[in-house]
């Protein structure tokens, strides 16, 4: 316990390099290159908490000053211009960087002769494509820290479902789930199909603070997700969770009720969205009537297809809730009826009946 | 021939530089763009446009439960997702043989007029501007900017800026009033999506028969009040667009060339008309037309059809410089259309995505993508259709056909009217989108800020409606059915950006077949096996150079502008080096490109 907040007077900013061991300025470089739809990205404009203008125009105090390099925000207009920082850090000449890596990672090896999946930019010495395997080759052992946006990147995602011709995987099945990054920190996975805006915001955030040198390393579970976004699972954040509780189902999509037997994979689902919202905290998944189809989950999309079905576990769960659940929901809706109902003493009589009593004492 | 003709001048010996930028930035995807420019003549000679991507959406999805084709291919796309979720669940209703019941269809137009408004303005404010913004036009073209500050804006009484240089600085990446505007703006809108469809940009409440929003009273309110709060926006973008692109055709005459193509513009029509939809083929003309964003093709513009019938067996896949194997000499899935009619072995129904990863090579195979072409029977030719970025060719179409007439918009048969209410600062104001000269950049990006006004102008009568049907307790939101054995279906829809189309086979209660064909495929396509460009390689081949930069310095803004004018999204479906990288920032603010320090 202290009772110093760490603020300084105005006038006497601290000379950081002395106060704490911080990084006064750091480089994003993102790629969206994996096998994306730029979803993610597109998601980040669309946060509030902070937004992605307060953190390049350095309106959050503490943070280092940051350099966003990313394709759909980029004023440059592309081509080497833009690639400019990407060379200077995979020749050494930029540090420190965080690479934020963007859709799934093909597996290049599975190509015979030449050719690629997905690429970032030309080999200058050939003039050909220079896949992304090579750019992340290159740039995670020099990135300070590697975020994984979106599912694709933290787990494969869609693109690595059943069936798919790339061989696809997540940037962690790629670099090694033991990889750790010049800052000492292992990736960091903000899965979600897309991100949920603030979640991402919010956890890179933290790793600015550490980078900063005011905060720890963010908390990470073993899937290397950030703890307090992905430790509940939807149904506990669920608008919709009462209503599976007295066991009242919704039979199909017209219902404000549990979603659970349309297809809703909430009770087993690592995510907050339900109590976050999308926006402002508007908006959702089956508190606003969408079935929650497992999207930030290592398991999607395969383990929760065909979504619109009742997933296989619920059948056994919500046969148990249910004599307990209609039992319940009767008795409060009787209990419900009696409250319903105001007292008798509240009339327009010319008798007083509220038990009034001035010299009221108890013995 | 279906390309552009070129243009007769007085030649000078040429004096060609290869040039080419890859990545492109300020889109969404992998796009790379090789050109050969004459800085002689000024003009850009040859242009191929490629794309760096391939995930194989067609092949993963065979043998999965169709319903679940609108979850998957909404992640196609990272900013019109919901585009391919309605999309595909209009193909799986025609396949099922579901109408879903009225108020749904207002919901999910409501979802999609709000990706309209909310993807147009980010794109157009923060993407596309950011090639008009001061910086650019200082960094490219400064004897235009200096002309650009003694010019009076003439709308300057709705937008409230002096001359076209103040309204160029708004729109200075980061820094200016309008750039950092629009992204709130973007944010507000995008909550109304999401009151409609549940997350953006993979929306949650959308199904196949129906949505799972629930219609409460609240839900429309909270829709209408953000809706009145962005409605001045609306109409001061558009003042702010017209003044900037007419003092651009003054400023440098010749300007119109920029861009320009054969008027080749395809729409494939938006928002259902809840009344007369029921997704069945056999009367998909009618029902069709009976969209708020009438269907069409245009050629040299005049409207060659607007039956989606028509339009859906016109639709041929071509290879020619793409990385996949043909499919001709499999067996087609669907022989005839519900009507009778055969279907060519090259429509999306019989397409069979083989890939093959190999080299670049521009006078061989070089992208990803494949080159849609819509065959048109009169003259026997294979038309390399674009989108003009969207709402170009949504406008126009609506314009001709003369059909749409509601109490917000209204076509003349030559223009589109369009009446938005009294905002906070503006008064009620009809705006009127005339048909222009040119199917060009600046026309392609005039479009836009008109297409957003468009949408936010039928939300409101989506509003009345469905606000309408809930007082009167009529809260149906989905319909049931049964997935058959066996069944095709077709989707046809407006993504932001442009025509949108999907193809399911279904077999055995499982996908057999399916292929999306969104915008960008169709803009963003290679020369075909006759050797057609692609839309990007055409408008862009050709085209003046008005940069004052010399080959050492040169940016390629014009081509850019050219470029992102079509509004490219490559995950549905181009890359330019550029000699000495300079920085457009200032000092003291924050660096995004080559300055890394």
């Amino acid at each position: 316990m202290t009772t110093n907040s760490g603020t300084a007077e105005v006038s006497k900013e601290p000379d950081r390099a002395e106060d704490r061991q911080g990084i006064d300025e750091i480089t994003i470089l993102w790629i969206s290159e994996g096998m994306s739809c730029d979803g993610d990205t597109v998601s980040l404009t669309a946060a509030d908490q902070p937004s992605i203008e307060d953190l390049v125009l350095g309106l959050i105090p503490g943070l280092p000053k940051v350099n966003l390099v990313n394709k759909v925000l980029s004023p440059s207009l592309g081509g080497e211009d833009f690639l400019a920082p990407y060379r200077a850090a995979v020749r050494g000449e930029l540090a420190p960087f965080i690479l934020v890596i963007e859709g799934s990672v093909p597996n290049q090896n599975i190509i015979e002769g030449d050719g690629y999946w997905t690429s970032f930019g030309n080999d200058p010495e050939t003039g050909e494509p220079q896949p992304l395997n090579w750019w992340i080759d290159q740039l995670a052992p020099k990135a300070w820290a590697v975020v994984a946006a979106g599912t694709c990147a933290t787990f494969g995602g869609i693109h690595a479902m059943s069936g798919n011709p790339t061989g696809c995987m997540g940037l962690a099945d790629y670099l090694g789930w033991d990889y750790t990054s010049q800052g000492g920190l292992p990736i960091v996975n903000v899965p979600g199909c897309p991100i949920q805006p603030e979640n991402f915001m919010e956890t890179l955030v933290w790793v600015l603070y550490h980078a900063a040198g005011s905060a720890p390393p963010p908390p990470l579970d073993h899937m290397l997700r950030p703890q307090w976004l992905f430790g509940k699972t939807v149904h506990e954040g669920c608008d919709r969770g009462s209503y599976y509780e007295q066991a009242s189902f919704a039979k199909d999509y017209n219902s404000p009720k549990c979603l659970v037997k349309t297809g809703c994979w909430g009770p087993v689902v690592n995510c907050n969205v339900p109590k976050r919202g999308w926006m402002a905290g508007i908006g959702g998944c089956p508190n606003v009537g969408g079935i929650c189809i497992g999207c930030t989950m290592p398991g999607f999309p395969d383990a929760f297809m065909p979504f619109m079905d009742e997933p296989p576990g619920s059948t056994l769960s919500s046969m148990v809730i249910k004599p307990y659940g209609s039992v319940i929901r009767r008795l409060r809706g009787v209990t419900n009826e009696l409250v319903n109902h105001e007292p008798r003493w509240r009339h327009n009589k010319r008798k007083l009946t509220s038990g009034y009593d001035p010299h009221w004492r108890s013995s | 021939m279906t390309t552009t003709e070129a243009r007769p001048t007085e030649r000078k010996p040429p004096q060609l530089v290869d040039m080419s930028w890859d990545p492109i930035t300020r889109i969404i995807g992998n796009l790379g763009i090789y050109t050969k420019i004459d800085f002689a003549n000024r003009e850009v000679v040859e242009c191929h446009s490629t794309s760096s991507l391939f995930r194989g959406y067609s092949v993963f999805m065979k043998g999965k439960d169709p319903r679940d084709a609108g979850f998957i291919t909404s992640r196609i796309c990272g900013i019109c997702g919901d585009n391919h979720t309605t999309c595909s669940d209009y193909a799986q209703q025609m396949a099922y043989g579901v109408k879903p019941p009225p108020l749904a269809e207002h919901i999910v137009n409501l979802g999609e007029a709000a990706e309209y408004i909310f993807d147009h303005t980010i794109f157009q404010d923060n993407l596309v501007f950011v090639d008009f913004c001061e910086a650019m036009v200082k960094a490219t073209t400064p004897s235009v900017l200096a002309r650009a500050e003694r010019t009076e804006a003439p709308r300057g009484e709705t937008h409230g800026y002096r001359t076209i240089a103040d309204i160029m600085r708004a729109f200075n990446p980061f820094e200016g009033e309008v750039y950092k505007e629009a992204l709130k703006v973007s944010r507000i809108t995008r909550e109304m999506f999401c009151l409609m469809e549940g997350r953006h940009v993979h929306p949650s409440t959308l199904y196949p028969g129906g949505v799972g929003t629930m219609p409460q009273p609240t839900a429309f309110t909270d829709y209408l009040s953000r809706l009145m709060r962005v409605i001045d926006f609306v109409k001061k973008s558009v003042a702010m667009n017209d003044d900037v692109f007419d003092f651009f055709y003054e400023a440098m005459p010749g300007y119109e060339e920029v861009g320009r193509r054969r008027t080749l513009l395809g729409c494939w029509g938006a928002f259902q008309n809840p009344a007369t939809v029921d997704y069945r083929y056999e009367t998909m003309n009618s029902w069709g037309k009976d969209m708020y964003v009438t269907p069409g093709i245009i050629v040299d513009g005049e409207l060659v059809t607007n039956n989606l019938v028509d339009i859906n067996l016109g639709l041929r896949i071509m290879l020619g410089s793409s990385y996949y194997e043909d499919w001709v000499n499999e067996s087609p899935f669907v022989t005839h259309d519900p009507l009778g009619n055969p279907v060519d072995m090259r429509h999306p129904w019989n397409q069979t995505t083989v890939p093959v990863p190999q080299k670049r090579d521009f006078d061989d195979k070089y992208s990803w993508v494949m080159s849609p072409r819509w065959y048109d029977k009169r003259t026997d030719a294979h038309l390399a259709l674009d989108t003009g970025g969207g709402p170009l060719a949504r406008l126009w179409s609506t314009a001709l056909s003369g059909i749409v007439d509601t109490p917000y918009v209204k076509s003349t048969g030559h223009s589109v009217r369009i009446s938005l209410p009294k905002g906070e600062s503006l008064p009620e104001t009809t705006l009127e989108w005339r048909i222009p000269k040119w199917s060009n950049t600046i026309e392609r990006d005039r479009a836009r800020p008109y297409f957003v006004a468009y949408a936010a102008a039928m939300a409101l009568q989506f509003l009345e409606e469905a606000m309408g049907m809930v007082r009167a307790g009529e809260t149906k939101v989905f319909e049931n059915y049964e997935v058959p054995d066996e069944a095709i279906g077709c989707g046809f829809h407006e993504a932001v950006r442009g025509v949108l189309s999907h193809h399911l086979v279904i077999k055995d209660k499982k996908i057999a077949n399916y292929h999306p064909y969104p915008p960008t495929p169709w803009n963003a396509s290679p020369r075909d096996i006759y050797g057609t460009p692609g839309p990007y390689e055409d408008a862009v081949q050709g085209q003046p150079i008005f940069e004052e930069n010399g080959p050492d310095e040169f940016k390629g803004v014009d081509i850019m502008r050219t470029v992102r004018s079509f509004d490219p999204c490559l995950p549905c479906g181009v890359h330019m080096y550029v000699g000495k990288g300079k920085t457009l920032t200032t000092l003291h603010s924050p660096t995004y490109g080559a300055n890394h320090g």
